[in-house]
C-alpha cells in the first residue's frame, strides 16, 4: 500500500477551512489514547483537559491571560512565515521586550507618573525589535541563516535575563530572591474587568494587532508585498520589491510585537522579573501561527485553543493526577497533524493498493 | 591537566559531530531536518530508561539509536509521503520531543544513572599521551568510523553518488530512474539514529543522568556544524572539536572563578556559534556552491 499525491488545480477552500479542525480532532482522539495508556479514564481526562478549564469564569480570564502573548506573537511571526522569513526566536524577543520595558520601572522606580505604563509599553516593543534586528541584519547583509541565529539568541537572551535577576537588578530588600523589585501600581498594567477576574489587557491589544495586521496582509501593497516575496522572491523582484527590506520589516515587526507580549505579561501578570516569565510562548506561538494557517484572525483562534493546553494541562494535573507536561506532548502533536492535514489543502491523496495497481496495468 | 581537559573536549565534542555527521547524510539527499535536537532528546531519554530497566547502558546505548531513528520516521513520513513544509516540520518534530521526552523522564529526574564505561584496547592505549585516544567509551570510537565512513560513503561510492545527485536537483536524479522518495528516507532515518546515538551519549556518558531538556540547544548547534563544515565530513570532525572546546572552557573558565558572571560564559558556545555562521556565510560563493540545491524544496514525482 503506498499513499499518492495528486496537485490540486487550486487550493481547496474546503480543506483550508477543515484542516485545524481535522487536526484538532486528530490531537483530541491521540491524546485519548494517550490517557488511556497512562492507565486513565480517557473520556474523563479529556474532558478535565479540554472543558472544565471553560466552565467558570476566572478561568475564562486566565485563558485570555494566556492567550494575549500567543496570539501578539504569532500575528507577527505569520508575517515573517509568509515572507518566509523563518524568525523561530520569538521567545528571546518576548524576553528582551520585557527587560527593556522594565527599566522604567526596575532602575528609574522613584519615577511615578502616569506615562509610564504607556513608555514601557513602547520601550518593551522596541526592545524586542531591535533583539530581532540581529538575525535580521545577519541575513539581509551577510546571508546568515535566521532560523540558526534567531534560536541562538533565545539562550543568550535567557542568560543575561537570568544574570541581570541575580546580579544588577536584584531587589535589594528580596531577601536575595532571584527577582528585581515589584513595579509599582502605576507600572502595572490594569485589568480588563477586576470584578470578575486577572485578564489584563494585553489580549485588548492582541485583538487589535491581529486586525490590524489582518487589514495590512488583505487591503494594503505591503501585505501584498508580504505574500508575493515569501511565493516567489524572483517575482517580487520584478514587481521592484526588495527582499532585503522585506527581511527587516517581517522581522522587526515580529520582534516588536513579541518584546511588546513580553512586557505587557510581566507587567500585567507578573509584577516584576525573575529568571522565567514564560512558559514558552514564544516556541507555542510558532504552533499558534501555523493552526490559525497563517492568517491572523484564524491565529485568534487558535490562540485560544493553544492557551487552552495550558490550562488544560494544569487542571489535568489537579483533577486526575497526570503531569503538567501532557501540555507540550498536546502542542506537539497539534503542530504534527496541522501541518499533515494542510496535504488535503494542496493535493489530493490517495491510497495506492500495489496489489490492484497491477492487475490494472496488467490488463491494460 | 592537560590530558584531563582534552578527555573532557573528547566527551562534549563527539554527540555534536555524531549529530552533524547524521544530518549531513540528510541535507546531502536535500532534506533539511531541523528536528536534531527533538530526536537528540528522544534518544536520551530512551537510552536512559532503557539502561534503568535493563542494567546494561549498552542496550540504552542501542535504545536511543532506535528510537531517534523511529522518530525521525515521523518527519520522513510528513516531509516525504505528505509533502509538508520541511523547516515547520522540523520544528513541530523538536517541539514533540521536547514534551514527549519531559513526561517520559519525568519518574527518572535525580535517580543516578549507569555510566557507559570506556573500552581500553590494548598496546594502543599504552603510547604516551596519544594513547587516551585509545581508552574513550563506544560513542568516540563510533563517532570517528562514522566521519571516516561517511565521508567514504559520499564521496567514494555509488549510492553516495546517487544521494548527492538527489540533493543536486532531484528532479533530473528522478528522471534518471533513481528512487528520491526511498533514498531520502534512508538518509532521513540515518540523521534520526546519529541524533538518537549522540542523545545516548549525553545521557550515558557526557552527564549520566536525566535532566529535563538536557540537550540543551546541542541539536541546534549541530545544525550550525553542518553549515559550518559546509557539507564535508572531516570538517564536522574539525567543527565539532572546536565548539567542544569551547564549551569545555567557559567550564572551566567557571570553575577559575575569573569575575565573570558565569550566565556570560555559558552563553559563550551559542555566541560563538552566531559568529561562526557569520564568518562561514560571509563568502556567499562557497556557501553557494556547497550548498545542495535542492536542500528544503519539496518533491512530487510526475508520473
Amino acid at each position: 500500500m503506498r499513499i499518492e499525491l495528486e496537485k490540486r488545480a487550486g487550493a481547496s477552500r474546503l480543506f483550508s477551512f477543515l484542516s485545524p479542525l481535522l487536526a484538532l480532532l486528530l490531537t483530541v482522539i491521540f491524546g485519548g489514547i494517550m490517557f488511556a495508556l497512562l492507565g486513565k479514564d480517557p473520556i474523563h481526562a479529556l474532558h478535565s483537559f479540554f472543558i472544565e478549564p471553560l466552565l467558570e469564569v476566572w478561568s475564562l480570564h486566565e485563558l485570555a491571560i494566556k492567550a494575549g502573548p500567543l496570539i501578539l506573537i504569532a500575528v507577527g511571526l505569520s508575517v515573517c512565515y509568509r515572507s518566509n522569513n523563518w524568525n523561530i526566536g520569538a521567545e528571546g524577543q518576548y524576553v528582551m521586550g520585557a527587560i527593556a520595558g522594565s527599566i522604567l520601572p526596575v532602575v528609574f522606580f522613584e519615577w511615578n507618573s502616569p506615562l509610564i505604563l504607556p513608555l514601557m509599553l513602547i520601550m518593551g516593543a522596541i526592545g524586542g525589535a531591535l533583539y530581532a534586528g540581529i538575525p535580521a541584519l545577519l541575513k539581509a547583509h551577510f546571508n546568515t541563516n535566521e532560523i540558526l541565529t534567531s534560536l541562538m539568541l533565545v539562550y543568550i537572551a535567557q542568560l543575561f535575563l537570568d544574570w541581570l535577576v541575580r546580579g544588577a537588578w536584584r531587589n535589594p530588600q528580596g531577601m536575595n530572591f532571584p527577582e528585581t523589585r515589584s513595579f509599582a501600581p502605576e507600572a502595572v498594567l490594569p485589568p480588563i474587568m477586576e470584578a470578575s477576574g486577572r485578564a489584563h489587557w494585553s489580549f485588548v491589544f492582541a485583538l487589535i494587532a491581529a486586525v490590524a495586521v489582518w487589514f495590512m496582509m488583505h487591503y494594503t501593497l505591503k501585505g501584498f508585498e508580504v505574500t508575493v516575496l515569501g511565493q516567489s522572491p524572483r517575482a517580487g523582484r520584478f514587481a521592484g520589491f526588495s527582499s532585503r527590506k522585506m527581511i527587516w520589516f517581517s522581522m522587526l515587526l515580529s520582534g516588536g510585537l513579541a518584546g511588546f507580549a513580553g512586557i505587557s505579561e510581566v507587567s500585567g501578570s507578573i509584577g516584576h522579573l525573575q529568571p522565567i516569565i514564560s512558559p514558552g510562548y514564544g516556541f507555542t506561538a510558532i504552533i499558534v501561527a501555523f493552526l490559525g494557517r497563517l492568517n491572523p484572525l484564524g491565529i485568534i483562534a487558535s490562540g485560544l485553543v493553544l492557551a487552552l493546553t495550558y490550562l488544560g494541562g494544569e487542571a489535568a494535573q489537579l483533577s486526575i493526577g497526570v503531569s503538567d507536561k501532557v501540555t507540550r506532548v498536546f502542542q506537539g502533536l497539534l503542530l504534527f497533524f496541522v501541518l499533515s492535514c494542510d496535504t488535503l489543502i494542496h493535493y489530493k491523496v490517495r491510497l495506492v493498493f500495489d496489489r490492484v495497481r497491477q492487475k490494472i496495468e496488467g490488463a491494460a | 591537566m592537560l590530558e584531563a581537559i582534552l578527555l573532557t573536549v573528547i566527551t562534549a565534542a563527539t554527540p555534536l559531530v555524531i549529530a552533524s555527521l547524521g544530518e549531513l547524510v540528510a541535507e546531502r539527499s536535500g532534506v533539511l531536518n531541523l528536528g536534531v535536537e527533538g530526536m537528540m532528546i528522544m534518544g536520551a531519554v530512551a537510552a536512559f530508561a532503557i539502561t534503568q530497566i535493563s542494567g546494561s547502558p549498552y542496550m540504552g546505548l542501542l535504545a536511543g539509536i532506535a528510537c531517534g531513528g523511529l522518530f525521525s520516521l515521523l518527519f520522513g513520513f510528513l516531509t516525504l509521503t505528505l509533502v509538508a513544509n520541511q523547516v515547520a516540520t522540523g520544528l513541530s518534530l523538536t517541539l514533540l520531543g521536547l514534551g514527549v521526552s519531559g513526561m517520559l523522564g519525568e519518574s527518572f529526574v535525580g535517580v543516578p544513572g549507569i555510566k557507559l564505561q570506556p573500552i581500553v584496547i590494548p598496546l594502543l592505549s599504552d603510547i604516551p599521551f596519544l594513547g587516551l585516544l585509545f581508552r574513550q567509551d563506544i560513542a568516540f570510537y563510533l563517532s570517528i568510523a562514522l566521519v571516516v565512513g561517511v565521508n567514504w560513503f559520499l564521496f567514494r561510492s555509488r549510492a553516495g553518488l546517487k544521494l548527492r545527485a538527489i540533493g543536486d536537483n532531484h528532479g533530473s536524479a528522478h528522471a534518471l530512474g533513481i528512487e528520491v522518495i526511498r533514498t531520502r528516507y534512508l538518509a532521513v532515518l540515518f540523521g534520526g539514529a546519529c541524533a538518537g546515538l549522540a542523545g545516548a551519549q549525553l545521557s550515558l556518558i557526557y552527564t549520566p543522568q536525566w535532566v529535563e531538556n538536557m540537550t540543551a540547544g546541542r541539536g541546534w548547534i549541530a545544525l550550525a556544524l553542518v553549515v559550518f563544515a559546509s557539507w564535508r565530513p572531516w570538517r564536522v570532525l574539525a567543527g565539532g572539536y572546536l565548539f567542544g572546546a569551547v564549551s569545555i572552557g567557559q567550564l572551566h573558565a567557571q570553575a577559575m572563578g575569573l569575575g565573570i558572571p558565569s550566565q556570560f560564559l555559558s552563553a559563550l558556545p551559542y555566541a560563538a556559534t552566531i559568529i561562526v555562521l557569520i564568518v562561514i556565510s560571509q563568502n556567499r560563493r562557497t556557501t553557494l556552491i556547497n550548498t545542495p540545491a535542492s536542500l528544503g524544496k519539496p518533491f512530487v514525482p510526475d508520473r
